[in-house]
């Protein structure tokens, strides 16, 4: 008899569920766990208290990223700076001390390695196709770029995967959005993510897992991918994933810890499998024509509430929705911006390039790209960029990128999360604006009173450049 | 976890949609490492605003909070549903509610109610003067106006909340099932075990 057909979600829930209770509720085995130091030092806490060990360190990796500082860890000397803020510091200290005396691997906050855990996952080949991953951080939804289901947890399900290596979880429903077509030319991945959002709104994926499917996955790269999963939780899904082919396989072989050799293969015939059947059926289907996305930034406090950058600010009373039209009322008053006015011309005093979502070596390049013979505006007061890890750092600066930041005015910072969530010292002042390649444009998320319009690589480079939001596409070349 | 069975009281109106967890607790409060200590921060730039909800003087020790659609949207810090405890909350009333934020907010035996907006709009407009009550073994939520609502909660979830179970521990006794699964997958995917 044929099996039913079923989504890639389905299939790789089901080579991992443990036991399956009456309920529906399923243990879930778990093949990788990721820990920074920010949403970690209770579990490994409680599991003292309680006398519980470990399980499976092997299958887990910890690095710090949140709470770390970008400016320089080393000193000339060679020694390593302390880090200043002190509750920053235990932090760290706990991560430090916590990893390695439960014999989990731990790349320290001057290794070469080191970076943000999403960034760094499928970096050293530790993210692998078909694998459930978790970590206590919601973009963790990002691996799904390489074929995996990855979710964000919180810090008791740390615990709880720590001590036992599974999870107790229902199965989600199943969301397909399909985007054929082209992307056009200076539109990126991150562009259709935000029109993505704005199509399905910040709830839209509650509940779901979404497959990411057609023509323009299919043709694009793997940090292309990860952007594009990444934010999956920004539209309510705690997970999104594009099916592993070839670009995957390719970009994984050889990474540190991927398989090798018979191993390898093996494994590359296993992923080969993970598609989703033809007939399988999706809760919901939602369809997007690729060709049709400009550049996108957003306007308010949520990451739906974007439009093309040769759109204007909405005026509240554009929505049907009476609490829509009151918090878009709220998102306008905090972001000062007045109805009606375009997007293009929104003047920024500050640019951050980097986090999850985009700090990879093709995000610096398209970025560079831009800058490459240009300067930021007089008007941008504070400009970074702080890759995703040591190693794309290293790589930006074998390329040179580095100096096209620089000349270009931006400061070149070490590996981190950043201002993308203002837990370190990279703060955007309150009342100030800034094109930032994060994720989030929550009230306060870049510091008290910021104001983040959320952008691409080359569209927080083009706002560098022109001292406002504006469309990349009338800067570049 | 302590047992959780009816929470009575008054309720926050907050009313607000797409409450994000860094409205409930922004990032500078994150660098604890400790679960405690956490309400001072709850809410901060809410009650920045004079005149907000939280300063009511009659929502002081309120045990409920009522929300729009899609609380507790956005990253998974658990720091969040640590807060609201921590200024005493025990229960959220909203239409929808993000699926990190539940399972968080069940961790720490905070009842998450989903409820239509309709039923939502009706308790707030009740909360400005009036107590409310959520009864987990019945799953309905009461007003003194004989209001009655009833809500799902997973029957897993009701059990542990109920019994006041220890999740880490219910698993830990299926020790068996794990390892002979791993036992299996290791003979299967020998791959799956990272490089050292």
């Amino acid at each position: 008899m044929a099996s039913k057909p079923r989504t890639l979600y389905e299939k790789i829930w089901d080579a991992h569920v443990v036991e399956r209770r009456e309920d529906g509720t399923c243990l879930l085995y778990i093949d990788r766990h990721l820990v920074h130091e920010v949403t970690s030092p209770q579990a490994f806490e409680a599991l003292r208290i309680a006398g519980r060990g470990v399980r499976r360190p092997d299958l887990t990796l910890a690095v710090p990223d949140h709470n770390l500082p970008t400016t320089a860890r080393i000193a000339p000397d060679g020694s390593r700076l302390p880090i200043a803020d002190e509750q920053s510091a235990a932090q760290l200290d706990a991560l430090e001390a916590n990893a390695p005396a439960a014999g989990i691997r731990y790349i320290d906050a001057v290794a070469p390695e080191q970076g943000i855990v999403h960034v760094v996952g499928p970096e050293q080949g530790f993210s692998l196709p078909g694998t459930t991953i978790v970590c206590g951080d919601s973009h963790t939804a990002a691996h799904g770029g390489i074929g995996a289901l990855a979710f964000g947890i919180g810090t008791s399900e740390v615990e709880h995967v720590l001590a036992t290596q599974t999870l107790q979880l229902r199965p989600a429903k199943t969301m397909e959005i399909r985007v054929e077509g082209e992307l056009g030319s200076g539109v990126t991945p991150k562009d259709l993510i935000l029109h993505i959002i704005g199509v399905i709104g910040t709830g839209g994926g509650t509940g779901h897992v979404i497959e990411y499917r057609g023509a323009v996955f299919e043709r694009m790269s793997v940090e292309g991918r990860l952007t594009v999963c990444n934010m999956s939780i920004e539209g309510g899904a705690r997970a999104g994933l594009i099916a592993p082919d070839d670009i995957v396989f390719d970009y994984l072989e050889g990474r540190p810890m991927s398989p090798q050799g018979a191993e390898w293969d093996a494994a590359v015939a296993y992923w080969r499998g993970l598609r989703t059947d033809e007939g399988a059926a999706f809760d919901r289907s939602v369809t997007i024509d690729g060709a049709a996305i400009a550049p996108t930034v957003s306007w308010g406090t949520s990451p739906e509430d974007v439009a093309p950058i040769s759109g204007h600010v909405p005026s509240p009373d554009s929505f049907a929705d009476p609490s829509k039209r009151d918090a878009v009322r709220k998102s306008l008053a905090y972001m000062g911006l007045e109805p009606g006015s375009p997007l293009d011309g929104i003047a920024i005093e500050n640019v951050f390039i980097g986090s999850c979502t985009n700090s990879r070596i093709e995000d610096l390049r398209a970025a560079a790209a831009v800058l490459k013979g240009r300067r930021k505006a007089d008007g941008v007061r504070w400009a970074i960029v702080v890759p995703g890890s040591g190693l794309v750092k290293r790589q930006a600066e074998a390329e040179g990128l580095d100096r096209i930041f620089t000349q270009a005015g931006f400061e070149w910072r070490e590996p981190g999360c950043s201002a993308c969530l203002a837990m370190n010292p990279d703060k955007v002042p309150p009342g100030e604006r800034c094109a930032s390649t994060s994720n989030r444009n929550f009230v306060g998320r870049q510091g008290p009173g910021a104001r983040t319009h959320l952008v691409s690589p080359a569209m927080a480079a083009a706002a560098a450049v022109a001292g406002h939001l504006t469309d990349v596409r009338n800067i570049a070349g | 976890m302590d047992k959780v069975s009816t929470i009575e009281g008054r309720a926050i109106p907050l009313g607000l949609k797409n409450i994000d967890t860094d409205v409930i607790i922004p990032a500078h409060w994150l660098k604890t490492i400790t679960r405690e200590g956490l309400g001072k921060g709850a809410f901060e730039t809410i009650r920045a605003v004079p005149g907000n909800p939280f300063d009511v003087e009659d929502f002081a020790a309120a045990p409920i909070l009522i929300a729009g659609d899609n609380f507790g949207c956005g990253s998974s810090r658990e720091h969040a549903a640590w807060a609201m405890l921590d200024m005493g909350l025990r229960a959220v009333i909203a239409p929808s509610f993000s699926d990190i934020f539940s399972g968080n907010a069940f961790k720490n035996g905070i009842l998450a109610v989903a409820l239509p907006q309709d039923q939502v709009d009706r308790l707030l407009a009740v909360a400005q003067t009036d107590p409310i009550a959520i009864d987990l073994e019945a799953q309905t939520v009461t007003t003194p106006f004989q209001d009655r609502f009833t809500f799902e909660i997973d029957a897993f979830r009701k059990r542990c909340l109920i019994e006041g179970l220890d999740e880490v521990g219910l698993t830990l006794a299926r020790d068996t099932a794990i390892s002979d699964f791993e036992t299996r997958v290791a003979g299967q995917k020998p791959w799956l075990v990272p490089r050292t």
